[in-house]
């Protein structure tokens, strides 16, 4: 095929794949790199289950060119689990049942890791505006609130 | 497609001036992207500017901040020096879209997109912002309210790209405010917005900045509305002048997220309120 060839990092492995100039890094993740966590839901930035981490920061892997990962670190829901352990985000999830189809949740994982990476204990409304971006159609968000308050409360327990 | 990525703002605007087809700037690409995305455009050329250093930086020195083309929202929001002196434009950019879009959107591409209703830009103007614009052989430095001229329309010249945009030094006792009023709290478009810079001296408006967003196609300064409150304390007879003021600039459409009649009345409530957080940050008392 023809396409550029982009040298990037992926949770931490150094990862290279060809694509196109105009396919989105959603895209290349997907069917290049083989990592399908990330989600199309809509492709034009408003619902956040394409969510990763790029050079730390939060973006929507749908409003990213797959050349501009070229030299960039990025982070997706793969690289939640450590030694084959489930994040405690994960185990909270499940535990409060925060979610039903399941589209949006690596989004809501990646987007509460780093919300709480910044603010290791959040109200419930910086929850819930932190976690705007990210839009589910199943829980109503309280079952998401839950498990990201009873997550950040474990982790906090855990640093001490 | 082909795709740049210059380091040079110079380099960029040489590459944007060559193309022969369409040639479009990338810095976050929450704009472009959707764009691309949904056919609007099909871009022949896409220089991406964040390569550059000189796009990439906030730097502080006499003459105020200068705030790179791809500085994204989220770094805005964390600099303190910069909340602190203009926290009404930081406010305003840190508005657009959720954390996954404040990652990556900037003030110059909220600028260059052109939306009648872009929350950043009437922040900017309020402020007396300027664009530093590179081109192919030239560099030129332009107030922000000159920028937009329509609907998705800019005054830049084909190969001309901004680079930075700059806030002026701030003079003691000055505050700046935006509001915007939106059906939700978040991830949202401004159905109306003001925003306010003013200076004071001994507790009265001394200078004033007043602009509405979305309420013509165009972001508007209104100097009709500072000449309202100049000289007074804000009280209510002058708060009440600033709104008609407003009111009467407004050249609003009808569409289903807000009628004529609507916008032209709530642009003046939005005024007012963002008059007095301005007044309040400069250290007023009401």
């Amino acid at each position: 095929m023809t396409g550029v060839l982009v040298s990037t990092t992926v949770n931490g492995d150094p990862v290279q794949f060809a694509c196109p100039t105009n396919e989105s890094l959603l895209d290349a993740l997907r069917n290049r790199v083989g990592l399908t966590g990330v989600k199309e839901g809509c492709g034009t930035g408003d619902c956040g289950a394409c969510s990763i981490t790029l050079d730390g920061r939060l973006a929507c892997s749908c409003l990213v060119l797959g050349v501009e990962a070229e030299g960039r670190t990025i982070g997706t829901v793969e690289g939640l689990v450590e030694d084959g352990k489930l994040h405690t985000l994960q185990e909270k999830f499940i535990e409060h049942a925060a979610l039903q189809c399941g589209i949006c949740t690596p989004g809501f994982l990646v987007a509460a890791k780093v919300l709480l990476e910044n603010n290791p204990n959040p109200t419930e409304d910086q929850i819930r505006y932190g976690l705007a971006g990210n839009l589910c159609r199943c829980t109503g968000y309280d079952k998401i609130v839950k498990a990201v308050q009873a997550a950040g409360k474990e982790m906090r327990k855990k640093k001490r | 497609m082909r795709y740049e990525t210059p380091t040079t703002t110079k380099e960029a605007a040489t590459l944007l001036y060559k193309e022969k087809g369409k040639a479009y700037v990338l810095a976050g690409g929450t704009d472009l992207l959707v764009r691309m995305k949904m056919d609007m455009i099909e871009p022949d050329l896409v220089v991406d500017i964040k390569r550059i250093p000189a796009t990439k930086a906030i730097t502080k020195s006499a003459v105020g901040f200068k705030i790179g083309a791809t500085v994204c929202g989220a770094v805005m929001g964390e600099h303190s020096a910069l909340v602190k002196a203009w926290p009404g434009v930081v406010e305003a950019t840190n508005l657009i879209g959720s954390d996954q879009i404040q990652g990556r959107c900037t003030m110059v591409g909220n600028l260059c997109n052109a939306s009648p209703a872009a929350d950043s830009v009437p922040a900017m103007i309020a402020a007396g912002a300027k664009a530093v614009i590179v081109g192919k052989d030239k560099r030129r430095t332009v107030a922000v309210e000159k920028i937009v001229t329509g609907p998705g329309k800019t005054s830049l010249a084909k190969g001309e790209l901004i680079e930075a945009i700059t806030l002026p030094a701030r003079p003691p006792r000055s505050g700046d405010a935006y509001l915007r009023f939106t059906p939700r709290t978040e991830m949202d478009i401004a159905v109306v917005s003001a925003a306010v810079s003013l200076t004071l001296l001994r507790g009265v408006v001394k200078s004033v900045r007043v602009v509405l967003g979305a309420v013509a196609p165009t972001a508007v300064l209104v100097p009709k509305a500072a000449k309202a409150i100049i000289g007074t304390k804000l009280d209510d007879a002058a708060l009440e002048n600033l709104a008609a003021a407003c009111s009467e600039a407004c050249n609003p459409i009808d569409d289903k997220r807000g009628t004529i009649e609507y916008r032209t009345k709530v642009v003046g409530v939005l005024a007012k309120r963002a008059a007095k957080i301005a007044y309040q940050r400069a250290g007023g008392v009401l």
